[in-house]
C-alpha cells in the first residue's frame, strides 16, 4: 500500500489536531537518548570489519597548481603500508547539497590549499598516518590564484529591482547606508568526517557520516561509475552536520576506491584539520544595506547588495538576500548578489546559508534607522511588515513576526524606548540590550517513509532520513504515535540506511516537514485501511492506546490486523502550495550584553528567542534546536572567523583551538518561546523547519546590544574586542 | 604490563604511538569515548584516570601502565544508567550525542573537583569553598565543546545531579 501527495493546496484540515493520543508536540525525551549518553550509539568511524585497513588522506601543500608526481615508493616500504591510492576518480571537493552527481574529480589539478590528492592505506592508523606525512609529492604551482574576494573577478548571480532606490534615498526624510562585513564560518560538527567502505565484488557498503543519503548514494555511485543499486550507505547516527555532510565528501570516495582496489574493508577518518581545510566553508560577505524612510519611519526604499565568493566551477553563492526579499517593505528595491571567484576551499551550505549572515546586517541597519527616527526599534519593525511579498505580491502563508516581537519583548522585559547608548554601567562593564527579527525561507523536498503496524501493538517507521541531532527519531515517533494511537515508546524508528525508502535528508530545515509529512501520509493510508476493515468512515475512527474506537464500538488494533503486519509507504512531494504563497518561518531575538569599557570584550548575559515555526512536532527537540541556533548567534557575533593567509592562501586557523566556537562559558541562560502556529501551505502537517531559524538574525541583536551598551557601532563580524574598542567613542 | 579500564585489564599496545584514546576505541573496543580533534581542543575524548578527568587523545596508552581508567561505559549501562547519564536524557543535554560522553565524564569529575575545594577562574573568593553556581559549572566545563549548542541543558542536567547529591 502507498499514499502519494503532491501538495498543491494548503491543508487546513489540521488532521493531527483531531487525533486522540495527545503526543504530537509533547515534551518527551528522545528515544535514542540512553544509547547516546551511555556511549553505545555507534558513529561512522566506530564500525569494524574483519581485515580492515586504515587510510589517511594526503593533501596538497599549494593553493593552485598541479601534482606532477606522487612518489609511492617513498612510503610503500614502510611497515604495514599496503597502497597509495591516487585514482582519477578521487574527488577534490565535497558535493554541494542535493547535487546527486559526482563532485569535481580533478585528477591532479589542485584548486585550493589542502585539497586531498592521495590516500595512504596501511594495516594500522599509526602506520598510515606516519606514511601519509612522508609521502613525497612533486608539484608545481600556478602563479595565477586569486585569493582576495575584493580584488577578484565577479559574476552577477541575481538581482531584484523595483522602482528607483537611488531616488528614494535622495528624497527620504531619513536614510541609512552602511556596509557590513562577515567572515567565513565553518560548520565544525564535533564528529569528523569518516567512512568505512566494504566491497564484495559487486556491492559497496559504506558506513559514513552523511546528512542526505538519497543524494549521497547517487553522488557516490556517479563518482565511482557504479549503478546506484550497487551502493548502500548507512548512517544511523551522525555527530552533527550543519551543512558539512550534505554532499558526499572526499574520504567516502577515497575509502571506497581503496576498498575496491584492495579487496579489503578500508576506513578513512579525516583529521580535524582536514575537515576545516577541505570541507565546506560559509563564504565571507561584504554587504551594503540601504534604507530610505519617511518621517514616520515607513520604509520607501530597501537595498541589500552582497559580495560572496566561491571556487571556479562552483554554482553555489551564499544566498545572503534570501529573506531580505520579503522581511520588510519599501516600494523602491534593489537586491543584488555578486560572486567572486577565488581559491579558497569550496563554499557551500553552513547552517542557515544566506540568512545566517544576511539578516543580522539588515537588523543592524534597522537599529540605526530607529535611532535616527527616535523610535523604539520594535515599533519601527512593526511599522514595516509588508502585507505581501514586496516584489512578487504573493501573500504570506502565515507570519508570526509581530507576535514574536511582542511576546518576546514581554518575556525578555524589553523597555520600549528610543535607543540612547551608555545608559547603564556596572563597574567596568557597560550594559545594553538589543533586538532583531528572525526569518528563514521555508523549503520541503520529496520524501518517502514506510510505516508498518505490527500485531504486537507497536509500529515500525523506516526511511533513509538521518538524525544529525535534530530530533528526527523523536518527531517521527510522535507523528506516527499520534496518528496510530500508540505511545512513541512503542514506535520503532529506523533511519539512516539506503535500504529504507528514500527520505528528504537533513538540510535546509526541511527534514521535519518533508519526512514528517511522508510518515503522516503513510499513517493516513493505514488509518484508511483500518476503517475499511471495520466498515466505518475514516473520520469516524479514533485510535488511542492501541484500541480502535468508533461510535458504538471498540476493538484492539491487534484484532483488526489478524496477526499480520500492515504497512504503507507515504510519499510526499512539494507542489504549488509553497509557490502560491510566501512561506517562511519568523521570529525575534533579544539580547543583553556587557561590554568592557577598557578591553572591548563582550559577554552575552542573556538572550530570549521567540519563534513561529508552524506546528511544533516535539516541544523538547524544537527547543533544543533553537538553543543551538542561538548559541551559533553568539559565535557568529563575537568569535567565529575563518582566517586565510593572504600570501599562500592556506587556512590559518584550521582547528578548534584557533577557530572559536562558543564554549560553555560563552553561553548564558537562553530562553526560547515557541508560538503556536499552523501553516497550512508549508506541509500537510502544518509544520515548517526549526533547525536554522534560531541563527537567522540573532547576531544582529547582539550587535545592537553592543551599541546600546557602549556606543560602538561595529560594522564587521565577528565583533572581537579590538573592533569594539576601535569603534567605541571616547569616554 | 596492563591497563585497567572499567575494572578490566587490557595489555598495553605494541605500538608506542597509540594514544590512550585510540587504544580505548580500537584495542579495547570502547567506542563511547569520542575523537573530535585529537589535539586536546574539544574534550570529546574525556575519560577519568584515577578519578581525574583527562583528554585521552593527549596521552599515550603506554604511559598508563597500572592506571585505572574509567570511560563512559564505566559510568552506567543501558540497563542501569548512571545519575549523570539519566540527567542528560531528562534535560535533553545533547543533540547529536557526539560530545556527550565527554561532557558526562567531565561533569562527573568536575563535581568532585568542586567538592574537593579546587578553585577555578570563576571562583570569587579563593579562601572559601567554591560555590556550585552556574558560572562555576560553565567555566569548569568550557573544555568540552558542544557544537549542537546543548550548553544550557547540560548545565541544567549537572545542577540536577549536584542538587541531588548535595
Ligand atoms: S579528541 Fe581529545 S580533546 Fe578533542
Ligand atoms: S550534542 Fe552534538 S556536539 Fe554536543
Amino acid at each position: 500500500m502507498s499514499v502519494h501527495l503532491k501538495q498543491d493546496k494548503p491543508d487546513t484540515r489540521n488532521v493531527l489536531d483531531t487525533m486522540a493520543q495527545g503526543v504530537i508536540g509533547a515534551d518527551l525525551p528522545r528515544p535514542e537518548g540512553l544509547i547516546k549518553v551511555t556511549g553505545t550509539a555507534i558513529y561512522a568511524a566506530e564500525y569494524r570489519a574483519d581485515g580492515m585497513l586504515e587510510g589517511v588522506l594526503v593533501t596538497a601543500p599549494v593553493v593552485r597548481g598541479e601534482i606532477a608526481s606522487i612518489n609511492e615508493a617513498s612510503v610503500l616500504g614502510m611497515p604495514g603500508v599496503r597502497a597509495v591510492i591516487s585514482d582519477k576518480r578521487m574527488t577534490g571537493r565535497p558535493a554541494q547539497g542535493t547535487a546527486g552527481e559526482a563532485p569535481f574529480q580533478p585528477a591532479r589539478e589542485v584548486c585550493y590549499w589542502g585539497q586531498p590528492v592521495a590516500l595512504v592505506v596501511a594495516e594500522t592508523f599509526e602506520q598510515a598516518r606516519d606514511a601519509a606525512k612522508r609521502l613525497a609529492l612533486d608539484w608545481h604551482g600556478t602563479g595565477d590564484a586569486p585569493l582576495d574576494p575584493e580584488a577578484a573577478e565577479t559574476e552577477k548571480d541575481e538581482s531584484t529591482r523595483k522602482g528607483d532606490l537611488a531616488h528614494a534615498m535622495a528624497e527620504a526624510a531619513h536614510t541609512v547606508d552602511v556596509t557590513i562585513t562577515t567572515e567565513g564560518h565553518a560548520s565544525a560538527a564535533m564528529e569528523p568526517h569518516a567512512a568505512l567502505a566494504q566491497w564484495d565484488g559487486r556491492t559497496l557498503t559504506v558506513h559514513a557520516s552523511l546528512q542526505m543519503l538519497k543524494y549521497n548514494r547517487a553522488e557516490l555511485a556517479d563518482s565511482l561509475k557504479l549503478e546506484e543499486e550497487q551502493v548502500r550507505l548507512v548512517s544511523p547516527y551522525v555527530g552533527g552536520g550543519f551543512g558539512s555532510k550534505l554532499g558526499i565528501s572526499q574520504e567516502v570516495v577515497a575509502a571506497s576506491l581503496a576498498a575496491m582496489q584492495l579487496g579489503r574493508p578500508v576506513r578513512v577518518v579525516m583529521s580535524r584539520q582536514q575537515v576545516f581545510q577541505t570541507i565546506m566553508r560559509r563564504s565571507e560577505t561584504r554587504q551594503r544595506i540601504r534604507l530610505a524612510a519617511d518621517a514616520e519611519g515607513r520604509l520607501t526604499g530597501f537595498g541589500h547588495e552582497a559580495l560572496v565568493s566561491n571556487l571556479p566551477g562552483e554554482d553555489f553563492a551564499e544566498p545572503v538576500l534570501q529573506s531580505s526579499q520579503f522581511l520588510y517593505g519599501g516600494d523602491n528595491r534593489l537586491l543584488k548578489l555578486d560572486l567572486a571567484r577565488i581559491h579558497r576551499m569550496t563554499a557551500g551550505s553552513v547552517r542557515a546559508p544566506g540568512e545566517a549572515v544576511g539578516v543580522q546586517t539588515v537588523e543592524q541597519a534597522m537599529d540605526i534607522l530607529a535611532e535616527k527616527l527616535g523610535m523604539d526599534p520594535i515599533a519601527l519593525r512593526l511599522r514595516n511588515l509588508p502585507d505581501a511579498h514586496p516584489a512578487k505580491g504573493t501573500p504570506f502563508s502565515s507570519r508570526k513576526l509581530a507576535e514574536c516581537l511582542e511576546e518576546g519583548a514581554k518575556a525578555f522585559g524589553w523597555e520600549p524606548r528610543p535607543r540612547a547608548p551608555r545608559h547603564t554601567r556596572e563597574g567596568e562593564w557597560w550594559i545594553g540590550t538589543g533586538v532583531a527579527s528572525a526569518a528563514r525561507v521555508h523549503a520541503v523536498v520529496e520524501a518517502k517513509a514506510r510505516v508498518t503496524l505490527r500485531p504486537d501493538r507497536t509500529a515500525l517507521v523506516e526511511t533513509d532520513m538521518t538524525d544529525i541531532g535534530t530530533g528526527t527519531y523523536t518527531i517521527l515517533g510522535q507523528i506516527a504515535g499520534e496518528m496510530l494511537g500508540l505511545m512513541p515508546d512503542d514506535i520503532d524508528v529506523r533511519l539512516g540506511d539506503t535500504d529504507f525508502p528514500p527520505g528528504s535528508g537533513s538540510g535546509g530545515s526541511w527534514g521535519a516537514p518533508s519526512c514528517g509529512s511522508a510518515v503522516f501520509l503513510a499513517c493516513e493510508g493505514l488509518r484508511k485501511d483500518i476503517a475499511r476493515r471495520l466498515d466505518i468512515g475514516t473520520d469516524d475512527l479514533t485510535l488511542k492506546d492501541g484500541l480502535a474506537r468508533w461510535d458504538g464500538g471498540e476493538t484492539a488494533l491487534a484484532d483488526i490486523l489478524g496477526g499480520e503486519p500492515l504497512d504503507c509507504i507515504g510519499h510526499f512531494e512539494p507542489g504549488s502550495s509553497i509557490e502560491d504563497a510566501t512561506v517562511s518561518s519568523f521570529g525575534a531575538f533579544f539580547a543583553e550584553v556587557a561590554v568592557n569599557r577598557w578591553t572591548g570584550e563582550t559577554r552575552v548575559r542573556r538572550m530570549t528567542g521567540a519563534f513561529g515555526i508552524g506546528r511544533v512536532l516535539s516541544a523538547r527537540t524544537a527547543r533544543s534546536q533553537c538553543l543551538g541556533g542561538m548559541t551559533w548567534c553568539i559565535g557568529n557575533a563575537l568569535t567565529e572567523s575563518l582566517m586565510f593567509d593572504p600570501v599562500d592562501g592556506h587556512l590559518a586557523n584550521c582547528d578548534l583551538a584557533e577557530y572559536h566556537v562558543p564554549v560553555h562559558r560563552d553561553v548564558p541562560a537562553l530562553e526560547v518561546l515557541l508560538l503556536e502556529e499552523r501553516d497550512a501551505a508549508a506541509s500537510p502537517i502544518q509544520a515548517k523547519g526549526v533547525g536554522e531559524l534560531g541563527l537567522c538574525g540573532g547576531a544582529g541583536a547582539i550587535a545592537n546590544a553592543i551599541y546600546d551598551a557602549c556606543g560602538a557601532r561595529v560594522f564587521a563580524y565577528p565583533m572581537t574586542p579590538d573592533r569594539v574598542i576601535a569603534a567605541m567613542p571616547d569616554i | 604490563m596492563a591497563i585497567s579500564i572499567n575494572g578490566q585489564d587490557y595489555p598495553l599496545p605494541a605500538d608506542p604511538r597509540t594514544s590512550l584514546l585510540d587504544f580505548l576505541r580500537r584495542e579495547a573496543g570502547l567506542t563511547g569515548t569520542k575523537k573530535g580533534c585529537d589535539h586536546g581542543q574539544c574534550g570529546a575524548c574525556t575519560v577519568l584516570v584515577g578519578g581525574v578527568r583527562i583528554n585521552s587523545c593527549l596521552s599515550l596508552a603506554v604511559t598508563h601502565e597500572g592506571d585505572e581508567v574509567t570511560t563512559i561505559e564505566g559510568l552506567g549501562t543501558l540497563a542501569a544508567p548512571g545519575a549523570m547519564q539519566a540527567a542528560f536524557v531528562a534535560h535533553d543535554g545533547f543533540q547529536c550525542g557526539y560530545c556527550t560522553p565527554g561532557q558526562i565524564c567531565s561533569a562527573t569529575a568536575m563535581l568532585q573537583e568542586i567538592a574537593a575545594g579546587w578553585p577555578s577562574d570563576a571562583t570569587e573568593d579563593l579562601d572559601a569553598a567554591p560555590a556550585l553556581t552556574d558560572a562555576e559549572i560553565r567555566e569548569r566545563m568550557s573544555g568540552n565543546l558542544c557544537r549542537c549548542g546543548a550548553y544550557p541543558n547540560i548545565v541544567a542536567a549537572i545542577r540536577d545531579v549536584a542538587g541531588a547529591e548535595a
